[in-house]
């Protein structure tokens, strides 16, 4: 099932419902890789709030959304990762350590606001 | 519900099932949800390796009484079979274009882990978590 992008602002917001297949995740990464030039988009949030189980490839899948991203010259930062979820990557080994996370939408909007206003001061 | 479950693994969409009738069963025998995420999360890594490796497997699941209640996991194929098995439980290491944490990861997870494997024989990985 493919996962639902919405745009506030200059920030896509991707919120994932339901338990992701491999290819859910692959198109996500290209449909964000896309969106990010079409609507000129500085922030991506997504929203793994849903997901039960982050596993290798999912995880694998993350960094490649968030540095992907990156290059296109948007931020990205992955919220709502919930307890168990983190316990299991720990244990299996897996970390997201150069992808931004925040505990929630809230607060991932403002850090990319934040984000957006200090690169804003650098253009002037 | 069943003790027992079979899950036929021919497609990625199948590991989902797989994780997720995992994790239903490990519910109904009452453990917690941290450990029915980490036993989702192993049978998501041996059902991705099937798909990976082998193209097509099962994973069987079922409930294990003895002095205290467990759930085993196998994951069966008859793929290509592992060459060298101390090298595939090592971090990192990976013949396809992964984290190569799938099998040592589900190793950690679980409580027994143990793999049969043969070039030519396909795999057949075995694990069991037990209730705290």
């Amino acid at each position: 099932m493919p996962v639902p992008v919405l745009k506030q602002g200059d920030i896509l917001i991707a919120s994932v419902v339901t338990a992701l297949t491999d290819k859910d995740l692959l198109h996500l990464k290209d449909e964000l890789a896309d969106k990010i030039g079409r609507m000129r988009a500085r922030g991506v949030v997504v929203d793994v709030t849903a997901l039960d189980v982050v596993d290798s490839y999912a995880a694998r899948m993350l960094r490649g959304i968030a540095h992907t991203a990156k290059l296109r010259g948007a931020e990205t930062v992955v919220v709502g990762i919930q307890p168990e979820v983190a316990f299991g990557m720990v244990e299996l080994g897996l970390s997201l350590d150069d992808v931004e996370t925040a505990l929630d939408l809230e607060e991932a909007l403002a850090h990319l606001r934040a984000v957006g206003a200090r690169r804003g001061r650098r253009g002037q | 519900m069943a003790s027992r479950a079979r899950v036929v693994i021919e497609s990625e969409s199948d590991i989902v099932a797989a994780r997720q009738k995992g994790r239903e069963l490990a519910a109904s025998c009452g453990f917690s949800s941290t450990d029915q995420t980490l036993i989702a999360l192993a049978i998501s890594e041996l059902a991705r390796n099937i798909v990976s490796y082998a193209t097509r497997g099962e994973v069987l699941l079922s409930i294990v009484d003895d002095a205290v209640t467990g759930i085993q996991v196998v994951a069966h194929d008859e793929g290509p079979g592992i060459a060298d098995v101390e090298l595939a439980l090592q971090d990192g290491y990976s013949t396809v274009k992964s984290l190569g944490l799938g099998l040592p990861g589900a190793r950690r997870v679980m409580d027994d882990f143990q793999i049969d494997s043969a070039p030519g024989k396909g795999t057949t990985v075995t694990v069991r978590k037990w209730k705290r």
